[in-house]
C-alpha cells in the first residue's frame, strides 16, 4: 500500500509570520504545498461605507489606518482625488511638502518590510538597525504633525501647516544621563529640515549596513533566490504593482509615467529586477530606499530656500486663520460652515492613483455633488498581491510561504479595508 | 497628461463595435457597455494592438439606488467598473456596466484578468452582484456565516448583529445590534432642488 501523505494544514491567523490577520488553509503533499486557500477580512472595518456617512475631510484619519505603515501615501491619494474633483492646485511648496513626506514614508515603508521580512526567514539583527533609523523617522512625523503613525497631515488644497522651526529634543532622565541625551541631541539643535537634512546624510551608509547582512548573505540568498518568481506576463495578469511589477523587469513607475505634484522636477531612478524572484524584489526595494533618500534631499533643498504658503487661499475648503476670525465676520461665518457642513464637490467620477511603497494606491470616487462621497472605493496594492500568493507558492516548500508573503509586503490595513 | 485625443478615439471606435459608448470627463475616459457584449469587448480592450490594456487595476460594484435622479444616466440599480491599465500605452480607461437589481449577473472577467477572481468575490460579497462563470464565487470579507450584502445602500451602517462572548453558553453569539446611529455632520447636497 502507498503511503499517504497529504495534509490540509491552517496557518494563522494569529502567527507572527502571518503579518497580521492573514489565515491560509493549505494543502500539502509533504512538505510541499499543493493549493493554499487564502482567508482575508478578519481585519474588515467597512471603510468605504464609513467614508459614505462622512464629510470629505473626516475620512482622511481613515486614509492613514489602511495601510498602516504608509499612512501618508494612502492621504496623498485621498486628497487628490478630491483635488481633481474640485478642480484646485495646492501652493507649489505644499506640494514639495507632501513629495517629501511621501518619500520619506516610502523609506519609513520599506524599513518595516526589511525588518519584518528578515525577521521571517532569519535574520533578526536587520529589525534592530532598521528601527534605529525608522525611529527618527517616527520623531519627524511627529514633530510636523503632532503624530507619529496616524498623521492626517494632508488636506485637500495643502497641508495642515508649514514645517516648524524646531525640533523637539530629548530629556534627561533618571535613565539617561545628561551627556547621554547631550549626543542625541546634536541634530536636533535646528529647524526639522535640519534634522532630516541629518538624517539623509546619514542614511545611504545605513542601507549599506542592511545590505552587509543580507545581500551577499549565503542564507539569505538560499532563502530568497528563485523563491516565488513571477514572470513579467503573469505579473500584468495578476495586477501586480509597484516593486512587485518590477522585481519582473516592467518598467512601471507612476511617479514618471503619470507624474503628480512636483515628480517632474525632481531626479531619481527606477531600479528593476530582472528574474521575479523574492530576490530581485529584495533589491528593488533596498535601490528604492536609495531613491528615495536623493528625492528627499532635493525637496530639503528646495524647501529651505522657498518660503511660501502651505495651504489655499479659499476658505471654503481651507479654514481661515485664527486671529482673522476675531476681526472678521466673514471669516467667521467661513469657519463655521467649514466645520459644520464642510465642502461640497461637483458630481462626477474620479480615478486618482499614487505610487505607494507597495504599489498603486488608487482612490475612486462617485460624487452626485453632496458634502459626502457617494461611493469611494479604495484600490489597495497588497489586494492583487495576496490574492496571487496561491499561484506564486505553488511547488514550493512550506517555508518558502513565509518568504513570499514577506516579498509581498502584506499590510492588512489595505486589504481588508 | 493622457489626453492623446488620436488613440482616445480609436479605442472609442473599437469599443462601439460592442455597442459601447465613449464620455470623458476630468481627462478620464469611460465605456458604457452592455453586459453581453462585456467579455468581447474586455477581450479586444486587452489584446487589439491599438488598445493593449493588459491590466486590470481594479473592479468594483456601486449601488445607484440613492443616487440623484437628475443625474442618473441609467434606469438600473447596480453597477459593476473595470479600471483597466495599459503599461506599453501609459492610458488609462473605465469600463461600466450597468445590473439590474432583479438579476444582478455579469459575466465572469477571470479568464480575461486573473487578477479579477478576488475583485468579484468582493462585489459580490458586498453587493450581492453575481459573475456568471466564476470559478469559486464565495464570499471574501465579510464574516464567515455573514448574512446581507452590506454595501448596499439598504444596508445600515451599524448592521444587523452584534457578537459578544457568553460565559455561560461559553462561546460567542450573535445578537440584534444595539448602537444607535448617530450622524454628527448630516448628507447635504445643493445640487438638488428639492434639499
Amino acid at each position: 500500500m502507498t503511503e499517504i501523505r497529504n495534509y490540509t494544514m491552517n496557518f494563522g491567523p494569529q502567527h507572527p509570520a502571518a503579518h497580521g490577520v492573514l489565515r491560509l488553509v493549505m494543502e500539502m503533499d509533504g512538505e510541499v504545498v499543493e493549493r493554499i486557500d487564502t482567508h482575508i477580512g478578519l481585519l474588515h472595518r467597512a471603510t468605504e461605507k464609513l467614508a459614505e456617512s462622512k464629510p470629505y475631510n473626516h475620512s482622511i484619519g481613515y486614509m492613514d489606518r489602511l495601510d498602516y505603515v504608509s499612512m501618508m501615501c494612502n492621504e496623498h491619494a485621498y486628497v487628490l482625488a478630491i483635488e481633481k474633483l474640485l478642480g484646485i492646485t495646492p501652493p507649489i511648496r505644499a506640494q514639495y511638502i507632501r513629495v517629501m513626506f511621501a518619500e520619506i514614508t516610502r523609506i519609513r515603508n520599506h524599513l518595516l518590510w526589511i525588518a519584518a521580512h528578515g525577521l521571517d526567514i532569519g535574520a533578526m539583527a536587520v529589525f534592530l538597525y532598521a528601527f534605529r533609523e525608522r525611529e527618527d523617522l517616527c520623531d519627524v512625523y511627529e514633530a510636523t504633525s503632532g503624530a507619529r503613525l496616524h498623521a492626517a497631515y494632508f488636506r485637500p488644497g495643502g497641508v495642515y501647516r508649514d514645517l516648524p522651526d524646531e525640533m523637539p529634543k530629548h530629556a534627561a532622565s533618571s535613565v539617561h544621563s545628561e551627556k547621554e541625551i547631550r549626543q542625541k541631541n546634536i541634530n536636533r539643535e535646528g529647524s526639522v529640515l535640519d534634522f532630516i537634512e541629518s538624517f539623509v546624510e546619514r542614511f545611504p551608509k545605513c542601507v549599506d549596513e542592511y545590505e552587509t547582512l543580507l545581500t551577499d548573505n549565503r542564507i539569505w540568498k538560499q532563502r530568497t533566490v528563485d523563491i516565488g518568481v513571477v514572470t513579467p506576463e503573469r505579473a500584468l495578469q495578476l495586477g501586480f504593482t509597484g516593486p512587485m511589477l518590477r522585481g519582473s523587469g516592467v518598467e512601471w513607475d507612476l511617479r514618471r509615467k503619470q507624474p503628480y505634484e512636483v515628480y517632474p522636477q525632481l531626479q531619481f531612478d527606477i531600479p528593476l529586477g530582472s528574474t521575479g524572484d523574492c530576490y530581485d524584489r529584495y533589491l528593488v526595494r533596498v535601490e528604492e530606499m536609495r531613491q528615495s533618500n536623493q528625492v528627499i534631499s532635493q525637496c530639503v533643498d528646495w524647501l529651505k530656500n522657498n518660503p511660501g504658503p502651505v495651504m489655499i487661499a479659499d476658505h471654503k475648503l481651507a479654514p481661515p486663520q485664527r486671529t482673522e476670525m476675531k476681526q472678521d465676520m466673514e471669516s467667521l461665518i467661513h469657519h463655521f460652515k467649514l466645520f459644520t457642513e464642510g465642502y461640497s464637490t461637483p458630481p462626477g467620477q474620479v480615478y486618482q492613483a499614487v505610487e505607494a511603497p507597495k504599489g498603486e494606491f488608487g482612490i475612486y470616487i462617485i460624487s452626485d455633488g453632496a458634502n459626502k462621497p457617494y461611493r469611494l472605493k479604495i484600490r489597495a496594492p497588497g489586494f492583487p498581491h495576496l490574492a496571487s500568493l496561491d499561484e506564486m507558492a505553488r511547488g514550493h516548500m512550506l517555508a518558502d510561504v513565509v518568504a513570499i508573503i514577506g516579498t509581498q509586503d502584506i499590510v492588512f490595513g489595505e486589504i481588508d479595508r | 497628461m493622457m489626453e492623446d485625443s488620436a488613440p482616445a478615439s480609436r479605442v472609442e471606435q473599437l469599443a462601439q463595435a460592442y455597442g459601447a459608448s465613449m464620455r470623458t470627463a476630468y481627462g478620464e475616459n469611460t465605456l458604457v457597455a452592455p453586459s453581453e457584449q462585456l467579455i468581447s469587448l474586455l477581450e479586444t480592450l486587452r489584446d487589439h494592438p491599438e488598445a493593449r490594456f493588459e491590466q486590470l487595476i481594479d473592479l468594483c460594484g456601486v449601488d445607484f439606488s440613492d443616487y440623484p435622479s437628475s443625474l442618473t444616466e441609467h434606469p438600473e440599480r447596480f453597477a459593476v467598473i473595470y479600471h483597466l491599465l495599459s503599461v506599453s500605452r501609459n492610458d488609462r480607461i473605465r469600463v461600466v456596466v450597468y445590473v439590474a437589481e432583479d438579476r444582478p449577473v455579469v459575466p465572469s472577467a477571470v479568464d480575461i484578468f486573473a487578477c479579477a477572481n478576488w475583485y468579484e468575490r468582493e462585489a459580490f460579497d458586498l453587493f450581492g452582484i453575481l459573475f456568471e462563470g466564476h470559478p469559486d464565487l464565495r464570499r471574501l470579507l465579510t464574516d464567515y456565516g455573514f448574512i446581507g450584502h452590506p454595501f448596499r445602500k439598504d444596508f445600515p451602517l451599524s448592521g444587523h448583529v452584534e457578537m459578544r462572548f457568553d460565559e455561560k453558553k461559553g462561546r460567542v453569539v450573535y445578537e440584534p445590534v444595539s448602537i444607535e446611529p448617530r450622524v454628527t455632520v448630516p448628507r447635504i447636497n445643493r445640487q438638488e432642488p428639492n434639499s
